[in-house]
């Protein structure tokens, strides 16, 4: 029997499977931490999660809507100051994966969460970087999720807040202590990896009943597909009841704040 | 030593015209009585720092307080934009707005090499982004002991920062808890300071280990009960999520930011 889901149920689903139990995720808010917390729900109860507002191996029962959420304080096994979770806990090396969002992404997978237009006349100014420029050249490797699109996937970011491998793939060439930067970026269409050598991320997966001809039409570069090219596994009823009541618990929470 | 002090009193007395002013949070524990006090006492060319300037700081700059921000992060958090931030640096309204833009991890350096009288925070930081390219207090400079590349930026040594706790005791000794942030080293970096407090107790009820600030490193004192609304004080009130969604609407429009302004704020007292 199939079971019934959305591009965006997937999309999640396949993000929380880049997790597993041994791994320590430094969470963005949004997609990122609606994947790994589904991850801990599911299939790596004991994958540690940590977010930039201090909250240190936390275990919320409702998503967050903001990075600094009481539930994240609450529930975390100890709140440290953000000076101490940026020096000690990223700088120092102790973050195996930083799972971040974004507004546009490149071909190199760099990031921008800056501007669309110009710096100093921009079209449209965003929140800025946060957390994320430290965190994806600090963590040991760094898991990208956002929803495909030409808007959003696009040849060369307007400004690259967050560098993947930089406008020619090779920012990180020779760079000392430095992690290896983004090894996966997870759509609701599909799943794209760098390629070994160019560094340009290619299609490595497609969810089912998405077709290249729709990645195609989202992606604003001539986007290549691997090979070997899979079929991600559609998700388990397990997953989806497990996501579901999350969303579900998350926004019965804050419609009575 | 800490002295009492009503929020009208502190604000008219150690927050000035042209100041370099930090009112820090990270989510939890904003400030908001004390920026909107700054807002009634129609405080003008401010440079504000925060790493995650929010609903408080989009109100300063939606009312013409501030001529510069120094940030990390600038939007609602969970919701979306801020729109008088966007409206002040794209179009220039009330008054054209002056942008030094950091990272998180370059800030709170920058505030702990304040706390320590240092000039400099050092990071390994800013590889491979564009922010060096558009921000000045950004530059680089060389190990000298492993020769390699790391990131410089200056310290934030602020005329004034202010902070909203859970409690003072009657020396003014105050205790943070929960999330800290940046609150303790926004403090020490700072020449003067201004604590506002859900409640005076005549004991902390500290643990050893507790985020406390001794009355001797604070200026000024003042009672704000729900001072942090609609942001959070962990142990009193949640956060409004319901106001931070709001807000998106009220923002979005300078009449309806204005008409807000006036009935929320203006016509409000201390």
């Amino acid at each position: 029997m199939s079971l019934e889901f959305s591009a965006s149920e997937m999309m999640s689903v396949t993000a929380a499977r880049a997790l597993n139990n041994d791994m320590t995720c430094f969470v963005g808010i949004g997609l990122p931490s609606e994947a790994a917390n589904l991850a801990r729900l599911t299939h790596a109860p004991d994958v540690t999660l940590i977010y930039e507002s201090g909250t240190l191996q936390t275990q919320p029962d409702v998503l967050p809507l903001s990075i600094g959420d009481g539930e994240l304080c609450s529930s975390a096994l100890n709140t440290v100051s953000v000076p101490e979770m940026f020096r000690y806990w990223l700088q120092g090396g102790h973050i195996s994966v930083g799972f971040l969002g974004t507004a546009q992404v490149d071909r190199y997978a760099n990031l921008n969460t800056t501007l669309i237009g110009d710096y100093r006349a921009p079209k449209v100014r965003l929140p800025g970087g946060g957390g994320a420029p430290e965190i994806a050249t600090n963590a040991h490797e760094v898991f990208i999720t956002v929803k495909h699109s030409k808007r959003t996937f696009v040849k060369d970011v307007d400004f690259i807040t967050t560098v993947g491998f930089g406008r020619d793939g090779k920012a990180r060439d020779g760079v000392p202590n430095i992690g290896k930067g983004p090894t996966v970026v997870i759509t609701d269409l599909c799943i794209l990896k760098p390629d070994p050598t160019s560094k340009e991320l290619v299609v490595t997966s497609l969810h089912p009943g998405v077709s290249r001809e729709q990645v195609v039409e989202a992606t604003g570069w001539e986007i290549q597909f691997a090979s070997d090219l899979a079929i991600t596994p559609a998700p388990t009823e397990q997953e989806l009841t497990v996501l579901r009541e999350l969303k579900a618990r998350t926004a019965a929470h804050h419609a009575g704040q | 030593m800490a002295e009492f002090f009503s929020l009208n009193e502190a604000v008219s007395r150690f927050i000035h015209d042209g100041d370099t002013v930090a009112m820090e949070g990270f989510t939890h524990l904003i400030p908001f009585a004390a920026g909107h006090e700054v807002i009634r006492q129609k405080k003008r060319d401010l440079t504000l720092v925060r790493m995650t300037p929010d609903l408080i700081y989009d109100q300063l700059i939606g009312a013409g307080c501030v001529a510069k921000l120094i940030f990390s992060w600038g939007g609602n958090p969970g919701v979306g934009s801020l729109h008088r931030l966007r409206d002040a640096v794209e179009k220039g309204w009330p008054r054209p707005l002056e942008i030094f833009e950091h990272s998180h991890a370059a800030m709170a350096c920058a505030y702990e090499a304040g706390a320590a009288g240092l000039p400099l925070a050092v990071l390994r930081g800013y590889v491979g982004s564009d922010l060096p390219k558009v921000n000045e207090q950004i530059k680089f400079i060389e190990c000298p002991f492993s020769g390699e590349r790391l990131a410089a930026v200056p310290s934030v040594r602020p005329d004034v920062t202010v902070i909203h706790a859970q409690k003072a005791d009657r020396k003014g000794n105050v205790l943070i808890e929960g999330i800290v942030g940046v609150q303790k080293e926004a403090v020490l970096a700072a020449k003067r300071s201004i604590v506002t407090v859900e409640e005076i107790v005549d004991d902390l009820g500290a643990s050893v280990n507790a985020c406390v600030l001794p009355s001797w490193a604070i200026t000024a004192i003042c009672v704000a009960e729900g001072g942090a609304k609609p942001s959070y004080t962990l142990g009193y009130y949640d956060r409004s999520n319901a106001f931070y969604k709001e807000w998106d609407g009220i923002a979005r429009d300078r009449d309806s930011f204005l008409s807000w302004l006036d009935s929320n704020v203006y016509n409000q007292g201390a």
